[in-house]
């Protein structure tokens, strides 16, 4: 039985094949159309899972998931819109109109684009990402705890997973999200929204957490047992387009930071402060999901389960004795997740384990390559090498202190480049940190990388004895590579923008702190990734071979793209980057490139800019692009906009309005003509046309949508207060004990067939 | 058509099943309005229906 899951409409789309419960296949759509966090309906991503699975076309499937219940997410976007209103007319007229154009029309949407007539089930948001947590891993049972910015109306969920089972048990609801909570602060510290966050939890150690207190006692009422909820005084995101709002600036002594602006200590200390409020809360629920289930095993998912320092202080400190983290545990892995609710819940199908193993074959669900053909075509110089040759000479090159893009095989599934398309570098090199973030990646310089090293000598680098194959989990280097703290000078400048920075923030980024500097962020912890032979055996080669050229069982790993950019899919798109950027050599398979013996710069291939720069407008572009203009169209649209201008003119002369009737009738009667004889020409027409109309729509939707929002919202909304109805919970319960909410219904198939 | 239509039902048995009454006026309206956009989207006909309102 084929299941196809699906994510889409919010942010990472992703699509998922699952076959009688073995994960075939599963890919982000941002890596096929190169468009960060694309949101769009995944075409692309199902494309190749299809392709994976050896179906031709969608009849092959037996089962279709959508990772979430429209119909809820809806209801939770009016309610907030009615508790606040008059407030909120902008978000409104921002949001309502992508609802009433495409979200609530979701299944019609999949089973148009799919050509899909069997049976399309919808899963809660939180209970996909709760299967994407439990059924992958290596667990007969255990606790699991998912935590993100918002589902439908869930923002956090403790559950149990057992056998073939998963069970919400309890949940935090909107607008109390730990998610938001720490989007907010991503906001005000200058960086983007949902993309961002990797980049305060890397500021944090510059920081001391003296806002922690005060975060704990304005900001949020938190509970011992991890529940909590948002004091929304401080808060924009309800009714307004920013996350925060001027209490939250006087709060926290200051205004938002302005993307690219110098970072001061006050921006370190307060991400510092969210990170430790952050970890706090996370140890709360894992203690509580250990009280609530008795069970010895964690799985994680949600945004939040990607804060690996986070994860790490479960793992050092909580009660369970394994964890097990989904490594695209945003909504991308929700479509994971919604497939196997497929076959295990709504089938009802057992569920088997394999000793140790999870089953999510190591996140290499992605596309493979060949890239013979692609260097042949594009006549690329490269050279040819068998493997074990190609192992020591790149060991060699990397011993060298060069930067080698690394693409091998299928393609990671999640944001976590695992050793197949990685941009890999020495990890002792004092200089290698500054030069990754300055010339390879073009991003800020504060942000740390990631160590890969051979399982086998994990406890050798690293306080962690678990294993780490996802990248997931924060652990501190070991003690004896610490080195004292000497400052060393080092030729490469700050990024733009650091001259403002904190006096001695590029001080400290310099210092080398262990014999691992690259890796080793400024609290001595490291984000580790542990390489096993069994789950990626080329990767372990490399490793292995640089151990025995150096000593060194580690290597710096970082995912294979430029800032702004998702990570590579496909052998171009990795020659474009490779040329792109200062990085030293390309390893395609086992072809090994040269940046010195390349033609030119470009490569001749068009940049991602330049395949995308076709016309843009914010408002009207993407629906003007959308636009069908194949002759047979445009035939339609002469025939069509030809026959309401006759029938006009004709209408006119009938109340004898001669002189306006022709006015009509002559350009009606002269697109009928070439609608006949030349359709080709109704392009110079068709565009300046469709554009009025666009125009128009938008226009006309945002005053009924303003009338709407005043006359029928707003009055809804002040009723239902005036008679003490409360959409949504926001008052502190200082006097209680708890903020957890039971959830009591278990769903049976028919209720996955609800997008309710 | 048929499958959007079938989604209006839904809708409709959603505000029922969950007791949301006081939801149903903005959503027919803005799944109307929705139904509206969805349909003269791309139609040459647009401008001329818009003018109506």
């Amino acid at each position: 039985m084929n299941i196809l899951g699906l994510s889409a409409f919010y942010h990472d789309s992703a699509a998922s094949l699952v076959r009688d419960g073995i994960i075939v296949a599963a890919a982000q759509e941002e890596r096929f159309t190169r468009k960060k966090h694309d949101a769009g309906f995944p075409r692309h991503a199902i494309d190749y899972c299809l392709r994976e699975g050896g179906i031709s076309e969608s009849k092959g499937l037996d089962l279709v998931a959508f990772y979430e219940k429209p119909f809820l997410k809806c209801d939770r976007l009016l309610s907030t819109y009615m508790a606040c209103a008059p407030l909120g007319l902008r978000s409104f007229l921002k949001a309502v109109p992508i609802w009433m154009k495409q979200k609530i029309w979701i299944k019609d949407i999949i089973r148009r684009e799919l050509k899909f007539e069997g049976t399309l089930i919808f899963p809660e948001h939180h209970e996909s990402h709760a299967a994407s947590a439990f059924f992958p891993s290596p667990f007969e049972d255990a606790a699991i705890v998912t935590i993100d910015g918002v589902g439908e109306w869930t923002t956090t969920s403790i559950g149990r997973g057992e056998g073939n089972r998963v069970e919400l048990l309890e949940d935090l609801r909107f607008p109390h999200s730990l998610g938001l909570l720490y989007s907010a602060f991503t906001y005000h510290l200058g960086f983007r929204v949902n993309s961002g966050e990797y980049k305060v939890m890397g500021l944090a150690p510059y920081g001391e957490p003296i806002y922690r207190d005060l975060i704990l006692t304005e900001l949020i009422d938190l509970k011992d047992d991890g529940s909590f909820r948002l004091n929304l005084r401080y808060f924009d995101f309800m009714a307004g387009l920013t996350m925060t709002n001027r209490e939250f600036d006087r709060l926290v002594g200051g205004p938002p930071r302005k993307p690219e602006a110098a970072l001061t200590q006050r921006h370190m200390d307060l991400a510092r402060s969210i990170q430790a409020v952050t970890e706090e809360v996370m140890l709360r629920m894992a203690r509580h999901a250990h009280a609530l289930t008795g069970s010895r095993h964690l799985c994680l998912a949600g945004g939040v389960a990607l804060n690996c320092v986070g994860n790490g202080r479960i793992l050092r400190e909580g009660p369970f004795e394994k964890i097990w983290i989904q490594p695209a545990a945003g909504d991308a892995g929700g479509a994971l997740g919604a497939a196997l609710l497929g076959w295990h819940h709504y089938q009802n199908q057992p569920r088997k384990i394999s000793g140790e193993e999870d089953s999510q074959r190591g996140s290499l669900l992605g596309p493979a390559y060949d890239a013979a053909e692609f260097l042949r075509t594009a006549a690329i110089p490269h050279l040819e090498l068998a493997e074990s040759e190609l192992m020591a000479r790149v060991a060699t090159l990397l011993e060298e202190g060069k930067v080698i893009g690394w693409f091998q095989g299928r393609m990671e599934f999640g944001p976590r480049a695992l050793g197949n398309r990685s941009i890999l570098g020495d990890a002792r090199s004092p200089e290698m940190q500054a030069t990754l973030n300055l010339k390879i990646k073009y991003r800020e310089s504060f942000r740390p990388f990631a160590p890969s090293v051979l399982r086998e000598r994990l406890e050798d680098c690293f306080e962690l004895k678990e294993a780490s194959p996802y990248m997931l989990l924060v652990a501190p280097v070991k003690e004896s590579l610490r080195l004292s703290q000497t400052v060393i000078p080092s030729e490469v400048e700050g990024p733009r923008g650091a001259t403002g920075d904190a006096p001695d923030f590029m001080t400290r980024l310099k210092t080398p702190r262990s014999t691992l500097p690259a890796i080793t962020h400024v609290d001595y912890s490291a984000r580790v990734q542990t390489v096993a032979a069994e789950d990626n055996p080329r990767f372990h080669q490399l490793l292995r071979e640089f151990e025995k050229t150096t000593g060194c069982p580690v290597l710096v790993n970082t995912s294979f793209n430029v800032r702004g950019e998702p990570p590579v899919c496909t052998p171009e798109d990795a020659f474009r980057c490779f040329m792109r950027t200062e990085m030293d050599y390309l390893v395609l398979g086992n072809f090994l490139l040269d940046k010195t013996k390349q033609n030119s710069r470009s490569g001749g291939f068009p940049t991602a800019e330049n395949k995308t720069a076709i016309w843009k407008s914010p408002l009207l572009g993407e629906e003007y692009r959308k636009l069908d203009r194949s002759p047979c169209a445009l035939r339609r649209f002469g025939l069509t906009l030809g026959s309401a201008l006759l029938l006009l003119g004709s209408l006119l002369f009938w109340r004898h309005h001669r002189g306006a009737a022709l006015l009509f009738a002559f350009p009606g009667g002269f697109l009928l003509i070439l609608a006949g004889v030349a359709p080709l020409l109704l392009k110079w027409i068709h565009g300046p046309w469709m554009i009025l109309s666009l125009a128009l729509g938008w226009v006309m939707s945002r005053i009924l949508l303003t009338i709407a929002f005043f006359l029928i919202v707003t009055p809804i909304g002040l009723l239902q207060r005036l008679f003490g109805k409360r959409p949504l919970e926001i008052a502190f319960r200082t006097g209680a004990n708890s903020y957890w909410q039971a959830r009591t219904a278990r769903p049976v198939p028919a209720d996955y067939e609800k997008q309710f | 058509m048929n499958g959007r239509l079938s989604i209006l039902r839904e809708f409709w048995s959603f505000l029922r099943v969950r007791k949301k009454w006081w939801l149903a006026p903005i959503v027919v309206l803005l799944l109307t309005l929705g139904l509206l956009l969805i349909v003269t989207e791309g139609s040459a006909l647009a401008p001329f229906i818009y003018s109506l309102f």
